[in-house]
């Protein structure tokens, strides 16, 4: 079964020179194992693509399934804790707690899925990214690349089952991006989905798949 | 991992959106605290100079009652009860009554204990020829003081043992007998028990001899013709009307006169003083109501004028808090906390800010309170730092407060849309 469908999603907004639309019909669908990075230049749709996917954006049409389960007929409630479980999210600008040390970072997660046992895990999390002796710097003492490597640490920490990406390597140099593909390739490997949304070529490089989105609309 | 800590942690982040929080709840409950310590002041002043005055006119009315009653003691009877049928002017004509009661009517009266009147004394009294002697005088039978108030009273009177007279002033002299001669009066014989000092009145021509004696005497065997008695000094201006009222009810056929004193003037007087003195007092309580009434109309205006102004302001902070931190809700609510949480987290931080105001306002208001003087120059009331009710309703109350001044902000956060941040690059 694979861990995240989309069928025919369209969305459509209201911009001052009419209608855009930023998602056009699109149908993907990503089995475990995948590593699928869509490319496209800045304002072909790709954010509101990753949004829809995610649980975060109800699409005008079209149906999204994360492992076979439509988050769009959970109550908000529902659908944030339906998150919380099965995605993890990386973005662009990692959007890190400011006030929180890396552990704490980390950590975030558990508040949405309750767990309490999470402090080993997070630890192990941070070490295998490189962060161990992070854990108690808050996110301005850190380099761009440690922070992205948080934020990856973070979307992990619930386990998820499919991880969606946002430009992660959009404020990193080349080399922080590479370290941070890999990551996400061997989450792949693992068993994990990825999808992937960025205008860098160099994702195509760890990519399974690699999909082009132009206008809202994919194209293989 | 926990919304408290994260709610800490916030705090010690942005220092000075709480500093603000904490001062502005710190103002507004200094406010009231001092405001309650003033009023609680003015109460317990109040309770004191109303205690001392009555204590003052306390003091005042003992010492009044203590004159009118010596007065009272050195003036003698002042209640004469005759029978209803008694002629006033026959009386006052003759120096005595010529209508007759039962002697058994003083011990009625005694019997059922009227509050108005004390040391009641049944008299048999008639003016007549002292034949062994050629003299008019007044002769008196007395029993002795038949009830008293109190046990520890002494009678006005001493009572007149049989065989025995007492005799006024004017007879022992003119007639120069002494304490222990003998004489006889209407052919029985008597010894002087005792003379009387001069009074300037008839007494100074009475000659005192037991009741029953007097009875056969003059034939009115088991009769008197009057009670003498002391009236009370009882608080109203008008006491013969109520010793009227009273000894009416025992005795119907009575009639009830009170001689014209001094002590009458004396025993008007005090009442007149403790009339003055209950209304000095009335005024005075009026006086401080009148203040505290003023007192409280400033504190009615002023606390909720600056609670409202805080409850604002705390409103405001958490506005430009929530401003502040968009991406942090936005993230939160993708990474699965629900908008219930997100509203906890902004309840508790101003629940957080109200509880340190709470207590910072509380100590300075306390202080505040406790050195403000309310009376200069009078000795300053004592007031505790810690008064456990009042702090734990502040301390209770003020997060509560908070809470809900900051409720709107964080309905805001609550609802807001994560994609809405998340969309931005
Ligand atoms: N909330 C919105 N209101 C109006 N237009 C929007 C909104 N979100 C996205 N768009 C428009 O949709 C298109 C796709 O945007 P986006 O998904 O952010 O593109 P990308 O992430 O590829 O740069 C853009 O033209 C953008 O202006
Ligand atoms: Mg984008």
């Amino acid at each position: 079964m694979p861990l995240l469908e989309l069928h025919d999603l369209s969305k459509t907004f209201a911009g001052p020179k009419g209608e855009v639309r930023a998602v056009a019909n699109v149908t993907l669908s990503v089995e475990p194992g995948e590593f699928v990075a869509i490319r496209g230049p800045s304002g072909c749709g790709k954010t509101t693509l990753l949004l829809a996917a995610g649980g975060l954006l109800a699409p005008d049409s079209g149906e999204v399934r994360i492992t076979g389960e439509d988050p769009y007929r959970l109550s908000p409630e529902q659908r944030a804790q339906f998150r919380a479980e099965r995605i993890g999210f990386v973005f662009q600008q990692f959007h890190l707690v400011p006030y929180l040390d890396v552990l704490d970072n980390i950590l975030v997660p558990s508040l949405a899925s309750g767990r309490h046992d999470g402090r080993q895990q997070a630890e192990e999390l941070a070490a295998r990214f490189g962060l161990t002796d992070r854990l108690h710097h808050v996110p301005a003492q850190l380099s761009t690349g440690e922070r992205q490597r948080a934020a990856l640490a973070r979307a992990l920490l619930n386990e998820p089952k499919l991880v969606l990406a946002d430009e992660p390597t959009g404020n990193l140099d080349g080399d922080n991006g590479q370290v941070v593909l890999r990551c996400l390739a061997e989450f792949a490997k693992n068993g994990g989905a990825v999808l992937l949304v960025t205008h860098d070529p160099m994702a195509v490089t760890v990519a399974t798949r690699s999909l082009y989105l132009r206008n809202g609309k994919l194209e293989g | 991992m926990s919304l408290g800590r994260l709610i800490l942690h916030e705090l010690r982040y942005r220092r000075l959106n709480f500093l603000l929080g904490v001062l502005s709840v710190g103002v507004a409950v200094a406010c009231l605290t001092a405001a309650l310590a003033i009023l609680h002041k003015h109460d317990r002043r109040t309770d004191q100079i109303i205690a001392a005055k009555e204590e003052v006119t306390r003091k005042q009315m003992a010492t009044m009652t203590d004159d009118y009653r010596k007065i009272t003691l050195k003036m003698g009877f002042n209640v004469l009860i005759l029978p209803k049928d008694q002629n006033l002017s026959d009386l006052y004509a003759d120096d005595f009554a010529t209508k007759y009661m039962p002697e058994e009517y003083a011990t009625r009266l005694a019997k059922s204990r009227v509050a108005t009147i004390n040391h009641i004394l049944p008299t048999l009294q008639q003016k007549v020829k002292w034949p062994e002697r050629e003299r008019t005088v007044l002769l008196m039978g007395v029993r002795g003081v038949v009830y008293t108030q109190s046990k520890t009273q002494k009678p006005l009177l001493e009572p007149v043992a049989s065989g025995t007279m007492t005799l006024g002033h004017e007879l022992a002299r003119s007639l120069t007998l002494n304490p222990g001669d003998k004489t006889k009066l209407m052919g029985r014989e008597f010894t002087v028990a005792k003379i009387n000092p001069e009074r300037g009145n008839k007494d100074d021509i009475t000659i005192w001899i037991n009741l029953a004696e007097a009875q056969e005497m003059l034939d009115k065997k088991g009769l008197i013709n009057g009670i003498l008695a002391l009236d009370c000094t009882c608080d109203t201006v008008d006491r013969l009307a109520l010793i009227r009222a009273e000894i009416a009810k025992i005795l119907p056929d009575t009639q009830v006169i009170e001689f014209a004193s001094q002590a009458i003037a004396r025993a008007e007087a005090r009442t007149r003083a403790g009339i003055e003195a209950e209304e000095s007092i009335r005024r005075e309580k009026e006086g401080r109501a009148k203040l505290r009434a003023e007192r409280e109309a400033l504190v009615a205006v002023l606390v909720p004028v600056v609670v409202l102004g805080c409850a604002v302001w705390i409103g405001f902070l958490a506005l430009a808090n929530v401003r502040d931190r968009r991406n942090e809700i936005g993230i939160l609510r993708a990474l699965g906390l629900r908008s219930r949480q997100i509203l906890l987290i902004f309840l508790g931080k101003a629940a957080v800010i109200g509880l340190a105001g709470a207590a910072l306002g509380y100590l300075a208001g306390r202080l505040i309170g406790m050195a403000w003087r309310d009376t200069p120059g009078a000795p300053p009331i004592e007031m505790a730092l810690i008064e456990p009710g009042l702090l734990l309703l502040i301390l209770a109350a003020a997060p509560v407060l908070a809470a809900l001044a900051s409720w709107l902000p964080a309905m805001m956060a609550a609802q807001q849309d994560p994609a809405d941040v998340l969309r931005e690059e």
